[in-house]
C-alpha cells in the first residue's frame, strides 16, 4: 500500500513568512520535501482564485503565512487576506472541501522554528484528512 | 347630510360620539359577530369592523358590516388599501352601500409581512389619503377616480379617516391630517390614547391650524386588562406606546381590570373636556362585554338615537 | 446601478448536470461591480464548479469568458465562437444580459447564475441598498430627492402611515421610514410646504410596468 504524502502549497509573503522559511532550512528544521512556496510581495497579494488554482492543481492543504496583526509592511495587508480566506472557507464548504485543507498563519521573520512547526503539524493533520478529493 | 347615518347625526348634532371596535373571527360564522353586538348595540353608536387588521386573514369587513346592519346595528366599515386595486375599492363601494353601510373607513393597512400570509403581493394601489379622495369623488361628483364615467344613483357615504397623534415627528403627521381633510375627510379616529399629555400636545396643535373645524375628530381609547398586555402591545402594535407609569400601575393594582377600567374611565372624563375632541372610539378586543360598564362609568349613557 | 447575488453553488451545479462542455460567461458592469459576475468571478465559479464535479467523479468543461456588457447585442455577438462549441451557457449576468445571450443563441439553453435583486446604490464596500423601482415617473423633486416607491413599504405617495415610529418602517426597525427622511430633507432645503400637497393616484398602468413590459424609443436614434 502506497503511502500519502499530502503536498502543501504555502503562501509566503516576502517580509515574514519567506524569511523565516529561509531560516527554518538554516537551521536544519526539516521542511516536507512536497511543500511548495510561492513568494509574494504581501499576503494581501492573495486571492481567491489562486488558493483555489492551487487546490484544483492538486495541493493537499494550503497554508497562507501573514505577518502578525499591526505589523504588515503594507498596513492592511494581513486583514484584506483574512476576508478573502473566509470566502474560500465558505466555497469550500459548498464545493464539499474539509476546511482544515486551507489554514491563515501569522509568523514573524524572525521565527523559522514556528514556521517548521506549523508546516510540520499541518502536514499530519493532512495525512490523516486523506488526499484532496479533487486531486 | 351626506350619509344620513346614526353618527354622521350625532357628531353634526353635536352630541359627543361613542364608537366600538368589533374584531371579526378567523371563519366563516357569523355567531360570534352576532353576540358582540348585542352587547355593544345599546351602548356605542356605531360599531367598527376592521379589515383583515395586523394583514391577519378574517371574515371580511362588508360581510361583517351588512351582519350588523341586518340586526339593526349602524356599522363603520374598514377599508385597507393593501389588499384592494381601486377597481376593488370602488366595486365594494357601490356593494357596501347597497346593502345599507353608511360610514366607512380608510386606512392604508398594516404592512403584510407582520400577518400570517407574508408571502403575498402587496397592493397599496392607492394610499390612505387617496382612497379617502376617492370615496369622496363617487359620492361628490358622481363618478369614478378618473373623472369620466358616471355612476347613475346617488351615493350616502360618511367618511372616516385614521390620525396617530403619536408618531413624531408630529408637524409632519398633522400636515398629514390636513391632507386628508382636504381630500374629503370626513370624521378620523385615532390611535388609542394613553398619554393624555402627547395627545393634548397634538390637538393643539391641530386647533391651531383650525382642523377641528373641518372633521369630527374622536379619540381612541383602549381598557387594559394587565400589564403583560400593556407591554405585549407596546412591542406589537405600530404607533402604539404605553407610558412606564400606567404599566406600573397596572403590575401594582390588586385587580388590574377593574384598575384597567378605570384608567379607561379617567382618560374618558379627561378627554371630554378637550376642546375640538367629538366622540370616542372604544378598542376592546375580547373584552366587548365591559363597554357598557365604561360607557356608563364615563357618564354617556343613554345613547341618543340608542336602538 | 443592477444589484445582483450569485446564485448558490447547489443550485448551479443542479442546472449543469447534464452537460460535459460549458460557457461560462459574465460580465463586467453592473454584475462586476457587485463581485457577483465579473471576469474575476468568472474564474472563481469555474474553478468552484470544476472541483464540485471532480469530487462527484464527474468532469466539466469549462469556457470561460466575459463580456463588457451582457446587454449589448454586439458584445454577446462576440461570443459565438465559443457558443458553437458549448452545449449550454451558463451567464452570471443580471437577468437583462441572461435574456440578451438566450435570445441570440436561441437553440442553446442557458442558465442564470446570478439573481437580479435591485437598482440600488453602493451603502458602504458590500453593502448596496435598494433606491429605484423604475417606476417611469419620477417625483424626487417632491421628495427631497428620496423615492418613496422604493424606499416606503407600502409606496405611499402622501405618507407617512401611521406604523412610522421613531424613524423607523413597522415593518422592520432596521428598515428607516423614508417618509421621516422626506421630512428631514425638505426642512432642511426649505421646502417642506411641498408636503401640503395632495398627491394624487399613481398612474401605474401608464408610468410602470402593470401596463406590460416597456419600450422606450428614441426616434433620433434608431436605426
Amino acid at each position: 500500500m502506497t503511502s500519502f504524502v499530502p503536498r502543501i502549497v504555502a503562501f509566503c509573503c516576502d517580509k515574514s513568512a519567506y524569511v523565516a522559511a529561509d531560516r527554518a532550512g538554516r537551521l536544519g528544521s526539516s521542511l516536507p520535501a512536497s511543500l511548495e512556496i510561492i513568494r509574494v510581495p504581501c499576503a494581501g497579494r492573495v486571492d481567491v482564485i489562486h488558493v483555489l488554482q492551487a487546490i484544483e492543481q492538486g495541493a493537499d492543504g494550503v497554508l497562507v503565512f501573514a505577518c502578525h496583526e499591526d505589523n504588515c509592511h503594507s498596513l492592511t495587508g494581513n486583514r484584506v487576506v483574512q476576508v478573502r480566506i473566509d470566502r474560500v472557507h465558505r466555497l469550500m464548504e459548498e464545493i464539499g472541501l474539509e476546511r482544515e485543507r486551507l489554514e491563515l498563519r501569522h509568523v514573524a521573520s524572525t521565527n523559522g522554528a514556528k514556521f517548521a512547526q506549523i508546516v510540520e503539524r499541518k502536514f499530519q493533520e493532512l495525512e490523516t484528512l486523506g488526499p484532496s478529493p479533487v486531486r | 347630510m351626506k350619509s344620513g347615518s346614526k353618527l354622521e347625526s350625532i357628531l353634526t348634532k353635536g352630541v359627543f360620539a361613542v364608537t366600538a371596535q368589533l374584531d371579526l373571527p378567523k371563519e366563516s360564522d357569523v355567531s360570534m359577530i352576532e353576540t358582540r353586538a348585542e352587547w355593544l348595540k345599546e351602548n356605542v353608536d356605531a360599531i367598527g369592523v376592521p379589515d383583515n387588521q395586523h394583514a391577519v386573514v378574517r371574515i371580511c369587513s362588508m360581510a361583517g358590516a351588512a351582519v350588523l346592519v341586518r340586526m339593526g346595528v349602524e356599522p363603520i366599515m374598514h377599508v385597507v388599501t393593501r389588499d384592494r386595486n381601486r377597481i376593488a375599492m370602488q366595486s365594494d363601494l357601490l356593494g357596501a352601500t347597497a346593502l345599507g353601510i353608511k360610514n366607512v373607513f380608510c386606512v392604508t393597512g398594516d404592512h403584510q409581512s407582520l400577518g400570517n400570509q407574508v408571502d403575498s403581493k402587496n397592493v397599496y394601489d392607492l394610499d390612505s389619503v387617496q382612497l379617502i379622495d376617492c370615496f369622496r369623488t363617487m359620492r361628490d361628483k358622481g363618478t369614478f377616480l378618473g373623472g369620466t364615467e358616471r355612476i347613475e344613483r346617488e351615493l350616502g357615504l360618511f367618511i372616516g379617516g385614521a390620525a396617530n397623534p403619536f408618531a413624531d415627528p408630529l408637524a409632519l403627521h398633522v400636515i398629514g391630517l390636513a391632507k386628508k381633510i382636504t381630500a374629503g375627510v370626513d370624521f378620523i379616529q385615532t390611535q388609542s390614547v394613553f398619554d393624555m399629555d402627547r395627545f393634548k400636545e397634538w390637538m393643539g396643535m391641530v386647533r391651531d391650524r383650525g382642523l377641528h373645524e373641518n372633521v369630527y375628530i374622536m379619540a381612541g381609547v383602549t381598557p387594559l386588562r394587565s400589564a403583560e398586555m400593556a407591554r405585549s402591545m407596546n412591542e406589537r402594535m405600530p404607533g402604539m406606546t404605553i407610558p412606564e407609569t400606567l404599566i406600573d400601575r397596572m403590575a401594582k393594582a390588586q385587580k388590574p381590570d377593574e384598575e384597567g377600567i378605570r384608567i379607561c374611565v379617567d382618560h374618558i372624563e379627561e378627554l371630554k373636556e378637550v376642546p375640538g375632541l367629538r366622540g370616542l372610539h372604544i378598542t376592546a378586543v375580547g373584552w366587548e362585554d365591559r363597554i357598557g360598564q365604561i360607557v356608563e362609568m364615563a357618564g354617556l349613557l343613554p345613547r341618543p338615537m340608542a336602538t | 446601478m443592477i444589484k445582483v447575488e450569485q446564485k448558490p453553488l447547489d443550485e448551479i451545479l443542479g442546472f449543469l448536470e447534464p452537460y460535459k462542455k460549458i460557457v461560462l460567461v459574465g460580465c463586467n458592469a453592473c454584475a462586476a461591480v457587485c463581485h457577483a459576475g465579473g471576469e474575476k468571478e468568472v474564474g472563481i465559479l469555474a474553478a468552484a464548479i470544476r472541483m464540485a464535479r471532480k469530487k462527484a467523479g464527474q468532469t466539466l468543461d469549462i469556457l470561460e469568458c466575459c463580456s463588457p456588457r451582457q446587454c449589448e447585442p454586439e458584445f454577446v455577438e462576440e461570443l459565438k465562437e465559443k457558443v458553437d462549441d458549448a452545449e449550454a451557457i451558463l451567464s452570471i449576468a443580471c437577468g437583462v444580459g441572461v435574456q440578451t445571450v438566450a435570445e441570440r443563441f436561441s437553440d442553446v439553453p442557458v442558465y442564470p447564475g446570478i439573481n437580479t435583486m435591485f437598482l440600488g446604490e453602493t451603502e458602504r464596500m458590500g453593502v448596496w441598498v435598494e433606491r429605484c423601482q423604475a417606476c417611469g415617473h419620477c417625483i424626487l423633486h417632491l421628495t427631497g430627492g428620496l423615492c418613496p416607491i422604493a424606499r416606503c413599504a407600502k409606496q405611499l405617495l402622501n405618507g407617512p402611515c401611521g406604523g412610522s415610529q421613531n424613524g423607523r418602517c413597522e415593518i422592520n426597525r432596521d428598515v428607516p421610514c423614508v417618509w421621516h427622511e422626506i421630512y428631514d430633507r425638505l426642512v432642511a432645503i426649505g421646502q417642506v410646504q411641498v408636503l401640503e400637497q395632495f398627491v394624487p393616484a399613481k398612474k401605474w398602468g401608464t408610468e410602470s410596468r402593470h401596463a406590460g413590459p416597456r419600450t422606450l424609443t428614441r426616434e433620433d436614434l434608431k436605426r
